[in-house]
C-alpha cells in the first residue's frame, strides 16, 4: 500500500515534469471550469515560467517519493497529506486567477502543516507547527490583501488582465500591491527577517517532505516574487529591484551565519535554504534593476542566473535532506555531535552527501558553481548602469555573495566532516547501517542531476534564456558559445565547466598513475592516528562541531551575541577532582530579540487594552450595542 | 592548438618546478636576515625527494577522503596554474571561468584538505581544519572582491586583459582604490598561503599552528604532494599579485621569445616580492589566533571600500 501510493505520486511527478517541459518549450494551454469554484471559477494556464516551476516540482517529487517508498519511518501516516501537498504545489504555478491561486496556495500550506505535525508527541514539532501556521497565514493575509486590491483596481481577478492593465495603474496603487504581495511571497520563501518558521518546520517533517519543502515549496515563494516584480505589475520603479537585491544580500549572509553555529543536521540545511533563497534574490533583484534601465540583455542574464540557481538548489538541497534523512534514520538523532564515522558504515549515503555538499558550497565543476558564477557576472556588470546609488547596492550584492561562498564552504566542511568522518561519537552511530535501495536510488538520481547541471550549462542556459525572454517580453537571446564553452554578455566572459572537469581529472590521474606504476602503493602502512603517545584513541578526543564553529562564533560575536555558562561539579573530598563539567555556549537570535518579541509584546498589550471592554456584564454589552447603533445612524 | 598546449606545458612546468625554489629562497633569505647561514634555496627539492622515497603511514581511522585529497589538491593547483597569467596574458584555460573559477578552485582544495584534517579523528587535525576554514572563509571572498575592484576599472573580468589594460593605460592605476585593493590582496596572500603574521610555517607548536596541524597525519609521498600543492599556491598568489599590480613584461604568446620575456619579467618581480615577504616575516611576530580574523575582516573591508570607490571616485 505504502509503495503503491508513493509510486503513484512519483509517476504523477514525472507527468508533471513532462507537462512543465512542454510549457517551457512554448506550449500553451488553458483549462477553465467556471462552475467548479465561485468568484471566477477554476482557471489554469500553462506558460513558460509556470512550466519551469511545474517541471521543477515534478522532477523533485519523483525522487522524493521513491525515497518515501523505502523510508520505514515515513510511511503510514501522512500519505494523504503528502499526496495533497504534491498535487497542490503542482497547481500553484498553473493558477491563472486569484481564486484558483489562493485555493492551491492554502491547500499547499495546510498539507505541509499536517506534515510538519508528523510527530504529534514531540513538543518541538507542535511548536514548529504553530509558528509555521501563524507565519504562513500572516503571509496569506498579505497576499489576499494585495490580490484583492489589484483585483478591485483592475476590475478583474484574472492575472492576464492585471498584466495588461498594470502600466495604467496609479503608481501608489502599484507600489502598495507590490509591497503586500512581495511580503506574502517573501514569507513563504523564507527571506530574512520572515524566516523564523523555516528552521523549525523543515526539520520537523519526515525527510522526503523536508526535501520537497526546502527544495520546491519555498521556491514557489520565488515564483511569486518573479511574477510580482517582473510580470503582473509591469516594469516597476528601481526601488523594487533594489529592495529585492538588498534582501537577497542580507538573507544570504545571515542564513549561512546561522547555519555555521547550528549542529542539528536538518536545521543546518534549513538555514542554508535561507542563504540560497538570498542568492536567487540577488539574481532577481539585478534583473529588475537592469530592466528598469532598459538593459535587456543584462536583465535576461540576471534572470537566467536566478532560475538556474533555483533549479540547482532544488537538486542539491533535496539530495542533502534525503541524505540527512538516511543518517537520522540510521543513528536515531539529528545531533551532529553524536555522529561520526558514517562514511565507512554508509558509503553510498556519504558519497551522495559529499556531492551535495560540494555542490551547495559552489565548488567547481558542480552545479552550484555555475549558477553562482552567472550571478557574479550579472552583478558585476552594473558598470553599465549610470546611477551611483544603484551601483553601490550591486557592490553590496557582490561582497555578500563572495562572503557567502566562503562561509558556506566552511559550513559544509563541518556538516560532512563531523557527520561522516573520523570515529563514531555514539553507539548509535557505531551501529549505523546503509540506507535501503529505494532511498539510495533517489539520492543517486539527485547526485547525478547535480553533476549534469554542473557540466552542461551550455545546454541548460538556452532553455532558461527562452523562459527569461518570455517573462521579460524580449526576443529570445542568442547565448553565444559552442557545446563546450558558455559565453555571456557577448564576449565579456566565458565558462566551461566541462574543460575544468577534464583538466582536473587529468591532473589528478597523472600523479596517481605515476605513483601506481612506480609501485608506491606497496610502501604504505596502516597504523593508528598519532596522538602524542597516548594509549588508545577514542571518539572523545575528536574535535566537535561546536569547537569547529567556535572561531566563527568569536569573529562574528556582534551578531551571535553568545553567552557562556560553565558548571563544574567537584568531588566532595577535593577541588582537584572534577566529577562533571557542563558547558553551554548558546547564541541568541537578534530577530527574536529585537523584532518578534517586541512585536508580540505590543500585540499582547493591545489585546489587554481591548480586553478591558470585556467585563462580562450583559448590561454593559447592551450599552455597547446601543452606542454602536447610534453611531451608525449618525454617520449614515 | 599546439601553441596553446605548449603554453600550458610551460605554465605547468614553471609553476610546478618554480614553487619549491620560491619556498627555498624565502627560507634562505629569512635565515640570512636574522644572521644565520640557513639552508640552500634548493633544499625543498631534496626534501621532496626524501619524502617520496619514504614509506607512508596512513591512520586506520581514515577513509578514502584522506587518501584522495593530496591528489586533488595537486590537481587544483595545476589547473589554477593554467588560469593565472604566469608567462603570457593569454593563459591556456582563460576561457574556462576566470577569477571566480580561480578562487573557487582554491576553495575546492581547502574544502578537501579540511575534510582530510578531520578524517583521522585527532584533535590536532580538527583544530587545524577549523582554523584553516575560518581563515579561508574570510580570505577567499577578499580575493574576489579585490580583483573585481581592479576588473571594474579595467572594464573586463579576464585576468590577462586586466594585466594588458593596466599595462597600456597606467593612469588607470592612479587611484586610491588601487592602493586599497593592493593592500587587501597582499594581506590575503599572506593568510591564504599560511605565512606570518597569520600562520607560522616554521612552527610545530600545536596550539598556534594552522596549516601544519591540519596536515599532521600526512607522511611520505602524500605529505610531499600536499606540501608541493601549498608551494604552488604561494607561487600562484605571488604571481597574481605581481602581474596584476605591476603589469609590465607580459605579452600575447606570439612566440618563444615573448613567453621567455614574460618569464624573465616574472622572475624579476617575484624576486622583489620574495624579498619583501622575507623582510616582513622577519620583522613581524605572529598574531594571536583570534586577532587573525580581525586582520582578515580588515582586509575584506579594504577590498570592499576599493570596490565602492570605483563608483564614488570616478
Amino acid at each position: 500500500m505504502n509503495r503503491l501510493v508513493y509510486g503513484v505520486i512519483a509517476a504523477m511527478g514525472i507527468v508533471a515534469a513532462g507537462l512543465g517541459g512542454y510549457g517551457m518549450a512554448g506550449g500553451a494551454g488553458t483549462l477553465r471550469l467556471a462552475w467548479l469554484v465561485p468568484l471566477g471559477g477554476l482557471e489554469l494556464t500553462l506558460d513558460p515560467l509556470g512550466g519551469l516551476f511545474l517541471g521543477l516540482i515534478g522532477l523533485a517529487a519523483a525522487p522524493a517519493s521513491v525515497y518515501g517508498m523505502g523510508d520505514p519511518d515515513g510511511g503510514g501516516r501522512g500519505r494523504l497529506a503528502y499526496a495533497v501537498f504534491v498535487a497542490s504545489m503542482c497547481l500553484v504555478p498553473l493558477a491563472a486567477n486569484t481564486m484558483t491561486f489562493l485555493i492551491a496556495w492554502e491547500l499547499m500550506s495546510l498539507a505541509s502543516y499536517a506534515l510538519v505535525l508528523h510527530d504529534r508527541e514531540s513538543e518541538e514539532s507542535v511548536r514548529a507547527g504553530w509558528i509555521y501556521a501563524v507565519m504562513t497565514h500572516a503571509g496569506l493575509a498579505c497576499l489576499l490583501a494585495g490580490m484583492l486590491l489589484l483585483g478591485a483596481e483592475v476590475g478583474s481577478q484574472r492575472f492576464a488582465d492585471w498584466r495588461a492593465a498594470a502600466p495604467a495603474l496609479a503608481p501608489a496603487t502599484r507600489d502598495l500591491a507590490f509591497v503586500l504581495l512581495a511580503l506574502g511571497f517573501a514569507g513563504k520563501a523564507g527571506v530574512i527577517p520572515l524566516h523564523v518558521w523555516l528552521p523549525l518546520a523543515h526539520p520537523a517533517a519526515p525527510s522526503h517532505v523536508s526535501a520537497l519543502m526546502s527544495g520546491v515549496m519555498i521556491k514557489l515563494g520565488i515564483y511569486g516574487l518573479l511574477r510580482v516584480s517582473l510580470d503582473w505589475l509591469g516594469v516597476g520603479p528601481p526601488w523594487w529591484g533594489a529592495t529585492l537585491l538588498v534582501a537577497g544580500a542580507v538573507s544570504s549572509v545571515i542564513g549561512v551565519l546561522y547555519a555555521l553555529v547550528e549542529h542539528d543536521l536538518k536545521r543546518l540545511l534549513a538555514f542554508h535554504s535561507i542563504e540560497n533563497i538570498g542568492i536567487i534574490l540577488l539574481g532577481i533583484g539585478s534583473a529588475a534593476l537592469y530592466r528598469v534601465a532598459g538593459l535587456d540583455a543584462l536583465a535576461r542574464l540576471g534572470l537566467i542566473a536566478a532560475l538556474y540557481h533555483t533549479v540547482n538548489h532544488a537538486a542539491f538541497k533535496a539530495l542533502l535532506f534525503l541524505g540527512a534523512g538516511a543518517v537520522v534514520h540510521a543513528t536515531g538523532t539529528r545531533n551532529m555531535e553524536a555522529m561520526g564515522g558514517l562514511i565507512k558504515r554508509m558509503p553510498w549515503t556519504a558519497g551522495c552527501f559529499l556531492v551535495g555538499s560540494a555542490a551547495i558550497a559552489a565548488l567547481p565543476p558542480l552545479n552550484g558553481f555555475v549558477s553562482e558564477w552567472l550571478t557574479f557576472l550579472a552583478l558585476f556588470q552594473n558598470t553599465r548602469l549610470d546611477a551611483v546609488g544603484q551601483n553601490l547596492v550591486f557592490t553590496l550584492g557582490i561582497a555578500s555573495l563572495a562572503l557567502t561562498g566562503g562561509l558556506a564552504m566552511a559550513c559544509f566542511v563541518k556538516a560532512f566532516g563531523i557527520t561522516f568522518l573520523a570515529l563514531p561519537r555514539s553507539d548509535a552511530a557505531a551501529g549505523a547501517h546503509e540506507a535501503s535501495p529505494p532511498m539510495r536510488l533517489a539520492m543517486l538520481t539527485l547526485a547525478a542531476a547535480c553533476v549534469a547541471l554542473g557540466l552542461g550549462p551550455t545546454l541548460v542556459v538556452p532553455v532558461f534564456g527562452s523562459v527569461a525572454a518570455a517573462i521579460l517580453k524580449t526576443p529570445p537571446s542568442a547565448t553565444g558559445g559552442d557545446w563546450l564553452t558558455l559565453r555571456v554578455a557577448g564576449e565579456f566572459a566565458s565558462l566551461s565547466t566541462a574543460a575544468i572537469a577534464v583538466a582536473l581529472a587529468a591532473s589528478l590521474l597523472v600523479p596517481f598513475a605515476a605513483f601506481w606504476i612506480l609501485g608506491a602503493a606497496r610502501r604504505t602502512r596502516a597504523y593508528e592516528t598519532w596522538g602524542c603517545g597516548r594509549i588508545v584513541q577514542t571518539a572523545r578526543m575528536e574535535y566537535t562541531a561546536t569547537a569547529f564553529a567556535n572561531p566563527f562564533k568569536r569573529v562574528f560575536d556582534f551578531f551571535y551575541r553568545p553567552s557562556k555558562r560553565l558548571d563544574i561539579e567537584f568531588h566532595p573530598e577535593s577541588r582537584f577532582f572534577v566529577e562533571r563539567i557542563e558547558y553551554e555556549n548558546p547564541t541568541r537570535s537578534i530577530f527574536d530579540d529585537w523584532l518578534y518579541r517586541p512585536a508580540l509584546e505590543l500585540l499582547q498589550a493591545a489585546a489587554r487594552a481591548v480586553g478591558a471592554l470585556q467585563s462580562g456584564s450583559a448590561n454593559q454589552y447592551l450599552a455597547y450595542i446601543l452606542v454602536a447603533l447610534l453611531l451608525m445612524l449618525v454617520l449614515a | 592548438m599546439i601553441a596553446s598546449l605548449a603554453v600550458a606545458l610551460v605554465h605547468i612546468a614553471v609553476v610546478g618546478a618554480g614553487a619549491p625554489l620560491l619556498i627555498g629562497a624565502l627560507g634562505t633569505l629569512k635565515a640570512r636576515l636574522v644572521g644565520r647561514r640557513g639552508p640552500s634555496p634548493w633544499q625543498p627539492y631534496a626534501d621532496f625527494r626524501k619524502l617520496l622515497a619514504k614509506e607512508v603511514v596512513v591512520s586506520t581511522t581514515t577513509s578514502w577522503v584522506f587518501r584522495a585529497t593530496p591528489y586533488l589538491l595537486v590537481a587544483t593547483s595545476l589547473v589554477t596554474a593554467l588560469i593565472v597569467p604566469v608567462a603570457t596574458v593569454r593563459p591556456p584555460l582563460a576561457f574556462a571561468g576566470n577569477i571566480i573559477l580561480l578562487v573557487y578552485l582554491f576553495m575546492l582544495g581547502t574544502f578537501f584538505l579540511a575534510l582530510a584534517g578531520l578524517d583521522a579523528g585527532s584533535a590536532f587535525g580538527g583544530m587545524g581544519s577549523s582554523r584553516e576554514v575560518a581563515v579561508a572563509a574570510l580570505a577567499e571572498p577578499t580575493v574576489i572582491v579585490a580583483v573585481f575592484a581592479l576588473a571594474l576599472r579595467a572594464d573586463t573580468i579576464d585576468l590577462g586583459r586586466i594585466v594588458e589594460r593596466f599595462g597600456s593605460e597606467p593612469h588607470l592605476a592612479l587611484n586610491p582604490a588601487h592602493l586599497l585593493a593592493f593592500a587587501a590582496f597582499f594581506i590575503v596572500m599572506l593568510a591564504e598561503t599560511g605565512r606570518l603574521p597569520v600562520d607560522n610555517p616554521a612552527t610545530h607548536l600545536e596550539l598556534t599552528m594552522i596549516h601544519e596541524a591540519m596536515v599532521l597525519e600526512y607522511s611520505g609521498r602524500y605529505l610531499a604532494l600536499v606540501e608541493w600543492a601549498s608551494a604552488m599556491k604561494l607561487f600562484l598568489f605571488m604571481t597574481l599579485l605581481a602581474n596584476l599590480f605591476v603589469p609590465w613584461g607580459l605579452t600575447e604568446p606570439t612566440g618563444p621569445v615573448a613567453v621567455l620575456g614574460g618569464l624573465l619579467a616574472l622572475a624579476g618581480k617575484l624576486s622583489v616580492l620574495t624579498l619583501a615577504v622575507a623582510v616582513l616575516e622577519t620583522a613581524v611576530a605572529k598574531l594571536r589566533l583570534f586577532r587573525v580574523p580581525e586582520l582578515l575582516a580588515g582586509s575584506f573591508a579594504l577590498a570592499f571600500l576599493s570596490l565602492m570607490a570605483v563608483f564614488l571616485v570616478r
